[in-house]
């Protein structure tokens, strides 16, 4: 998985390309760990990513609850089989997904 | 076991494993023009199997089999998952509760519940000392 991060002042974005699954999952936790302090809006874009496993939702569900505590946090750019795996997960309800 | 058969793979069942394997059954996919989102379901349903049997079945470690079966009649692709490691059926658990707010939501047994609503078939037995799992998807 590719990681591009953004950061401007207490805006980050990073966009992810490949596969958020087991493997690649303590990859995006370690970048959100190193760069959320002090930020209020960070947007995940999913343009490039094809899939996530239960492992992304263990990070995305960190990386929200952690927002939820110090600002906003939005998912952009879902394909068809992320939405579904949102779906039926109800990750739909606790996310904010543009 | 047959070894040579080139539907099937064994290797020791490690988290480390898990893209090998994958390439593996994709391999098997793109020969038959799998639709581009059954096999990412596939995939997904890959990731936590694999990784399931790689963190619970053995201690230390251990070896587990992918196969990749094709029934060409009903057009659908189903893969067997086999450890011999401690029996442990994954869809005796109760499914998780999906309606629960961030702070109390608990990630144990998502992956599962997942696999269950994206493939149309999940078996569990547990045969001659080994755990079977089988996921079937209709392409």
């Amino acid at each position: 998985m590719t990681i591009t991060k953004n950061q401007n002042g207490s805006q980050l974005d990073m966009a992810l390309e490949g596969r958020l699954d087991t493997a690649t999952a303590p990859q995006l936790e370690a970048e959100l760990k190193q760069s959320m302090d002090g930020v209020t809006e960070l947007t995940l874009d999913f343009a490039g990513l094809e899939y996530l496993s239960s492992a992304g939702l263990r990070v995305l569900l960190s990386a929200q609850k952690v927002m939820n505590q110090q600002g906003s946090m939005v998912i952009k750019n879902v394909n068809e089989t992320i939405m579904e795996i949102f779906d039926v997960t109800g990750f739909a309800d606790i996310l904010t997904i543009e | 076991m047959n070894t040579t058969d080139p539907n099937e793979m064994t290797v020791e069942a490690t988290l480390d494993n898990i893209p090998a394997v994958t390439a593996f059954v994709d391999e098997r996919l793109e020969a038959l023009n799998c639709p581009m989102k059954a096999q990412m379901q596939i995939d997904v349903a890959i990731d936590e199997l694999f990784s399931n049997i790689a963190r619970y079945a053995y201690d230390p470690s251990g070896p587990a089999t992918v196969r990749v079966d094709v029934d060409q009649d009903s057009l659908a692709v189903r893969i067997t998952f086999i450890d011999h490691g401690k029996p442990y059926d994954p869809l005796a658990k109760a499914d998780p509760d999906v309606t629960l707010s961030a702070e109390e939501r608990q990630i144990g047994g998502l992956g599962i519940f997942m696999v269950k609503k994206t493939m149309d078939d999940v078996r569990y037995e547990y045969k001659d000392g080994q755990n079977i799992l089988t996921v079937e998807k209709r392409l």
